[in-house]
């Protein structure tokens, strides 16, 4: 596996906007060629080579690519945009869009991440041990394919339009998390493991949402079913499900109409 | 102004009979002229290329409020898609529904010269022309729509022609529209309390009048005017399973009428995307759902006086958009997409809805084929045109695309073997794999400059190469003798046009867009007989019931017309 | 003996009545009395001759006292501001014309700006939610003709939008709404007791911060499934009354306002507001329409729509345009110091924005366009004032239906004084120099 080292070097006044740290790009590249690489502020372009220093060199493909950003990189944003494999490790906080687009591969965040990590996301891992913004695992604007495969796992707290229009993958969050989580859901799984808001599975089509902890006010439109155990992400529960938004459209398979589905965990 | 001359092009101009002879073709003074008259030109070798007059597009939904609404709640079309300015050009966006920029640059880059917005709401007609002023490069008309107008229903419950005419006339000069336009006749209005007009011969609610009675009226006002352009109609129950019988009742409305006008035009109704109005069938499902491109063409085939474009589906994900209101929240249910509706106060409605044509799906294939058929079964194809309702089944930038299907049957073969999921249902339910017609080159100059041009009255200006016709010329990088081993050679070609001279300016050259030149928006000044109940009635609608004032309603001046070309039309007796 | 102008156009809200009548001088320079309009526009024009006037361009001194400087200084000043700067931001465009924005488009693609409009912090969440599900609307003349079920949710037109009951949506005598207000059933909802609550019939005072569950709530009744006793402090009940009230309408309208649109989920009550409206449209006739407060800020997302493909928050830096609020957004880009120089033109931040951001504003290089002394204007480093529009120069603006309208000029500007346009355009040939130069 090889191993790039970016070492930030200054902050930037305004903002970095990195699309180019992914495996994908600096595969086949040497440490000169990466550190050429553009980044962009405002209107401006400047190289990587600016604001870090580069140590190694990119593998044959993304997949033997591994990038370690050591430093806070909090004004950086677009860090393992679209990337399709490989694996990018960032010990420090960064900025917007963190695996934007991603479809494969894996980002560890060892600190923060700001709003629209995993927007549109289709597949990979993106790990965050921190706190997580808002619009994680959302759809990018107007899109009504948001998430759609790939895991997202935090372990603090994520704020608010978590999963909007979610089709597939799965996110979870260890802490609590803001308001609107799951909104026009039609697939996928969202686990909140702290407390939750309100505005939870607002519009849901479909998929499932658990929360651990405590919802301060229910949506209307959903009802109360039965109690059940189950085992989720590893580990067993008992949980009362609630099935909903009644104020949604649903499709049905084999006459049964098919919900999306809320489980409270006791 | 620069003069040019064209040499060793293979020229193709059905006007003047030329079939790919390599004749020398000739700009001066912003006009075609004769080779002989040009005394020091720039001299353009076109040798290896195809030159034909610059296109004429008569129907695309390119500018106006519904377009805009499809660009502003369509993020997602633009999402890594945007192009920056370089040189000239400004910065572009938009796959289904491009910003005017974009607009402009696509239709250069297909070597297209003019451009008929293909519906504009009276009411924000201002929107419109601030559209098309800002769109550079083309020419353009917008078509004010009149199916729905509450002037129209009352006029014509009674037969009143000459009111509409007078009605329309006026309105044709307070919005600077073109001609008449008519959307799911009597539907939409409907539509103002959610019902809708599906046959010829439903009521519309209060108003007490059929669509029969408003596409036959709207023909006898247009006629009485004798406007450039013919009664251009979208026809009730557009996509419905089984709606090719209402296509021909509605065609058959025609026969009536003869056509009266000073521009050339032989044809008195143009029936627009008429792919969409040529379904059998009761559902979408293969058991059921059919092609009746045939047996609709062939109705037209029989007549003279009728013309139509095909709204060709390109399988893509697109957006649409119509003033046909009902057709799109039932759209939106099909597909539970966001959808868009406005109504619009006494005059219309419209609404737009994201759509993918899957390949994937039989229906989608079928359409792709219905549009297909309507062009390879008409026997005159000076009345048969080129389009894709932009955006509507398709976006603007795929004609070429459009192109290559219809000149060549290895391509449709493609289609139908690779590319769609049930080709073979597509083959049983369709006329398409009976089809081996290739369309040739000159026949796509008819179907795409010189009919369209004839139909729109504009004959006498675009088309042709023909001397005294504007300067509009297009060369294509595309050899008829050695480019026709591949059919992607075509959609290459007429989306990357060589060439453009519009209006005697270069345009594109050597490939690139290099100048903007100065765009005219065309509107038609029809004088009729002076008709105090006319406006005694509009007086009274804008005093009671529009909230616009009626001196406020009139689009005029340099913000919104800053290069005008008048048509005038004498229609007073 | 007064000239009057009729047909006259009144540049201050969403609502643009288009029917003013304004009473000139004998020599056509002063405004004497204008007819038909509320008070706010009224004082529009009225207030556009205050002696105290503005009339040339000022520039903050290192004391922070105002010295004048010429149009042309103020020219170069802003130029080289906008060229120099790595990421400026170009807002407001809300209370000027759709040529000045045009021009404006212009220059911020040059300089590689972000541009916003008022919508950042108004309508911007209608925008996005329009992005998410569409909208079912109409212009306002369908309601004034058909409407009899009429909700104003989160807005209060008695104060804001003075004109708009009388003109469009309660007491229009419209072709099939002969009785007029008797032709209609009024509803607001309003956690607060406003003027236009007290006219309606039903007031549902919901719980503030819970629009969401309740509009929800009637979703779900619009389906006929069960209920929660009570949602957003309305018992269920009164729910379904409204619900069956609507559904059995001929053509129920929903018009909005601030009140939904920053509060509580923002962009999400308007979604489900417009969910609501489609929902009713398998029943009946159903609209919903924003109650826009700036009388061109609908026209600034129009311009930008047809231009760049985005109605707000454009960021053109990258050559292309881009698009995200919560990124690409004023607030969000001035706090988070993602801007290095702030352009305002035809809206007021410092008074309308958080004071977070107009403290920044006040830190970087900063333009005010505006005719009047402003919060913001004081805040900045250059002030330039420009000609009314509407009142002393004329141009396109869209109404809160998206209705195109021409403002007309009634009088001339102070002598001297440039348009937005004008301004604009000199500092649009100045930005192609400077650049052609670098």
């Amino acid at each position: 596996m090889a191993k790039v080292t970016l070492t930030p070097t200054q902050t930037p006044t305004l903002f970095l906007e990195a699309e180019n740290i992914t495996p994908d790009v600096f595969a086949g590249k040497s440490a000169a060629e990466i550190a050429a690489l553009h980044a962009f502020i405002g209107k401006t372009t400047v190289t990587l080579g600016e604001y870090f220093t580069i140590e190694g060199a990119g593998g044959e493909t993304a997949a033997d690519t591994t990038i370690v950003i050591n430093g806070d990189v909090s004004r950086v944003k677009y860090i393992g945009m679209k990337m399709t494999a490989g694996e990018v490790i960032v010990n420090g906080s960064a900025d917007m869009y963190v695996g934007g687009w991603m479809s494969g591969g894996k980002i560890t965040v060892n600190g923060d991440i700001d709003a629209f990590a995993g927007l549109g996301m289709t597949g990979g891992e993106l790990i965050v041990n921190g706190n997580a913004g808002n619009y994680l695992g959302a759809a990018y604007r107007g899109d009504w394919r948001g998430m759609q495969g790939g895991e997202i796992r935090v372990s603090g707290n994520a704020g608010s339009d978590v999963g909007t229009f979610m089709r597939g993958g799965t996110i979870i969050v260890g802490g609590n998390i803001d308001v609107h989580v799951g909104t026009h859901m039609e697939g996928g799984t969202i686990i909140v493991k702290g407390d939750a808001k309100t505005r939870v599975g607002g519009q849901m089509v479909k998929g499932t949402i658990y929360v651990y902890g405590d919802i301060d006010v229910m949506m209307p439109g959903f009802q109360y079913r039965n109690d059940v155990d189950l085992e989720v992400d590893g580990e067993e529960g008992h949980f009362a499900l609630y099935e909903g938004d009644m104020g949604e459209r649903h499709s049905k398979r084999k006459g049964e109409v098919i919900y999306g589905q809320l489980y409270m965990k006791y | 102004m620069t003069e040019y001359l064209i040499k060793n092009g293979f020229v193709y101009d059905p006007i003047l009979g030329i079939n790919g002879d390599k004749v020398d073709v000739a700009v001066k003074d912003g006009k075609m002229v004769d080779a002989g008259d040009v005394a020091k030109p720039t001299i353009i070798d076109a040798a290896g290329m195809t030159v034909m007059a610059a296109g004429v597009d008569v129907h695309a939904h390119v500018a106006g409020p519904k377009v805009n609404v499809g660009r502003n709640f369509r993020p997602e079309d633009k999402l890594f898609r945007g192009v920056a300015g370089t040189g000239k050009k400004r910065m572009e966006g938009g796959f289904s529904v491009p910003t005017v920029l974009r607009t402009a640059y696509l239709y250069a880059r297909m070597g297209f010269g003019f451009s008929m917005e293909a519906a504009m709401p009276p009411l924000y007609a201002r929107h419109t022309h601030e559209e098309i002023r800002d769109t550079p490069i083309i020419d353009q008309g917008a078509l004010p729509v009149f199916g729905n107008n509450w002037f129209v229903l009352e006029y014509l419950k009674e037969n009143e022609v000459e009111n509409t005419a007078a009605y329309i006339a006026w309105l044709l000069n307070q919005t600077k529209g073109f001609g008449v336009k008519c959307v799911n006749p009597g539907g939409t209005e409907s539509w103002g309390w959610g019902m809708n007009c599906e046959t010829v011969d439903d009521v519309v609610p209060y108003f007490d009048v059929t669509p029969r009675q408003i596409v036959s009226g709207l023909i006898a006002a247009d006629e009485y005017l004798g406007l450039p352009h013919c009664m251009h109609v979208h026809g009730n129950s557009l996509g419905e399973p089984g709606n090719y019988e209402i296509t021909l009742d509605t065609l058959k409305i025609a026969e009536d009428y003869k056509p009266n006008n000073d521009f050339g035009r032989e044809v008195v109704l143009h029936n627009t995307h008429l792919q969409f109005h040529c379904y059998g069938g009761e559902s979408y499902a293969s058991k059921s759902f059919e092609s009746k491109s045939k047996e609709v063409v062939e109705y037209v085939n029989s007549v003279d006086n009728i013309s139509y474009d095909l709204g060709v589906v390109t399988l893509d994900e697109t957006t649409t958009m119509t003033a046909d209101g009902p057709f799109e929240h039932h759209l939106s249910h099909m597909n539970n997409l966001k959808w868009a509706n406005t109504d619009v106060e006494l005059e219309t409605g419209s609404g737009i809805v994201p759509f993918i044509y899957n390949p994937k799906t039989f229906i989608a294939g079928a359409q792709w084929a219905v549009g297909l058929e309507c062009g390879l079964f008409i026997k005159d194809p000076m009345r048969a045109y080129i389009t894709t309702d932009a955006p509507n089944a398709g976006p603007l930038c795929r004609y070429p695309r459009v192109y290559k299907w219809l000149m060549s049957v290895k391509a449709r073969d493609d289609m139908l073997d690779n590319t769609l999921k049930y080709g073979d249902k597509v083959r049983e339910r369709c006329y398409i794999g009976e089809l081996d017609r290739e369309i040739s080159l000159y026949e796509l100059a008819m179907m795409t400059r010189a009919g369209p041009a004839k139909t729109l009255g504009l004959g006498h200006m675009f088309g042709s190469l023909k001397p005294g016709l504007e300067g509009d010329v297009a060369i294509y990088p595309y050899n008829p003798e050695t480019d026709t081993d591949d059919p992607e050679k075509i959609e290459y070609a007429f989306g990357n046009s060589a060439y453009l001279i519009k209006g005697g300016r270069m345009i594109v050259k050597e490939g690139e867009i290099v100048d903007m030149g100065n765009k005219r928006t065309f509107w038609v000044d029809a004088k009729v007989n002076e008709n105090p109940m006319v406006e005694r009635d509009i007086a009274e609608k804008f005093r009671r019931y529009y909230t616009v004032t009626q001196n406020n309603y009139t689009v005029e001046g340099p913000h919104y017309v800053p290069n005008p070309y008048v048509i005038e039309v004498d229609a007073t007796r | 003996m007064a000239k009057i102008v009729t047909d006259v156009v009144c540049p201050f809200c969403g609502t643009l009545c288009d029917d003013l009548e304004v009473a000139l001088s004998d020599d056509g320079k002063e405004i004497l009395e204008v007819y038909n309009a509320c008070t706010i526009g009224a004082t529009k024009f009225l207030h556009s001759q205050a002696k105290d006037r503005l009339t040339r361009p000022q520039m903050k001194q290192e004391d922070g006292s105002w010295k004048e400087v010429t149009y042309d200084e103020a020219v170069e000043y802003t130029a080289n501001l906008l060229v120099d700067a790595k990421k400026p931001l170009m807002y407001g465009w809300s209370s000027t014309s759709c040529p000045a924005q045009g021009v404006g488009s212009e220059i911020g693609e040059e300089v590689g700006a972000c541009m916003d409009n008022t919508a950042t912090v108004c309508h911007g969440s209608t925008l996005i939610a329009v992005q998410d599900v569409g909208v079912p609307s109409a212009t306002l003349g369908e309601i004034a003709n058909r409407a009899d079920r009429v909700v104003f949710w989160g807005c209060n037109p008695a104060h804001a939008h003075p004109r708009h009951m009388s003109r469009y949506s309660i007491f229009p005598r419209g072709f099939f709404t002969g009785k007029g207000s008797k032709s209609r059933k009024m509803f607001v909802v309003d956690p607060r007791r406003t003027d236009t609550a007290k006219m309606a019939d039903v007031h549902l005072q919901l719980e503030q911060g819970h629009d969401y569950e309740l509009l929800s709530a009637i979703r779900v009744a619009i389906r006929g499934e069960a209920l929660p006793d009570v949602v957003a402090g309305i018992p269920k009940d009164q729910i379904y009354e409204v619900a069956d009230t609507l559904k059995s309408g001929r053509f129920s309208v929903i018009f909005f306002g601030m009140g939904v649109t920053h509060s509580l989920g923002k962009n999400h009550n308007i979604d489900i507001a417009i969910a609501v409206t489609r929902d009713l449209n398998d029943y009946t006739k159903a609209a919903i329409v924003p109650m826009r407060g700036h009388y061109n800020v609908t026209g600034s997302g129009q311009v930008w729509g047809w231009q760049f493909g985005f109605p707000f928050c454009l960021d053109l830096t990258r050559g292309f345009a881009r698009y995200n609020p919560g990124d690409s957004s004023s607030n969000d880009l001035l706090i988070r110091d993602e801007v290095d120089a702030v352009f305002v033109l035809g809206s007021d931040p410092g008074a309308h924005f958080p004071v977070g951001s107009v403290k920044k504003i006040a830190q970087l290089p900063s333009v005010c366009i505006d005719p009047h002394i402003t919060p913001t204007s004081a805040v900045s480093k250059l002030h330039v004032p420009v000609a009314f529009v509407g009142v002393e120069v004329g141009g396109c603006a869209y109404r809160m239906d998206n209705v195109p309208i021409e403002t007309r000029k009634v009088v001339e500007p102070p002598e001297g004084m440039l348009t937005d346009e004008e301004f604009l355009q000199k500092v649009l040939t100045r930005v192609r120099e400077l650049k052609g130069a670098a």
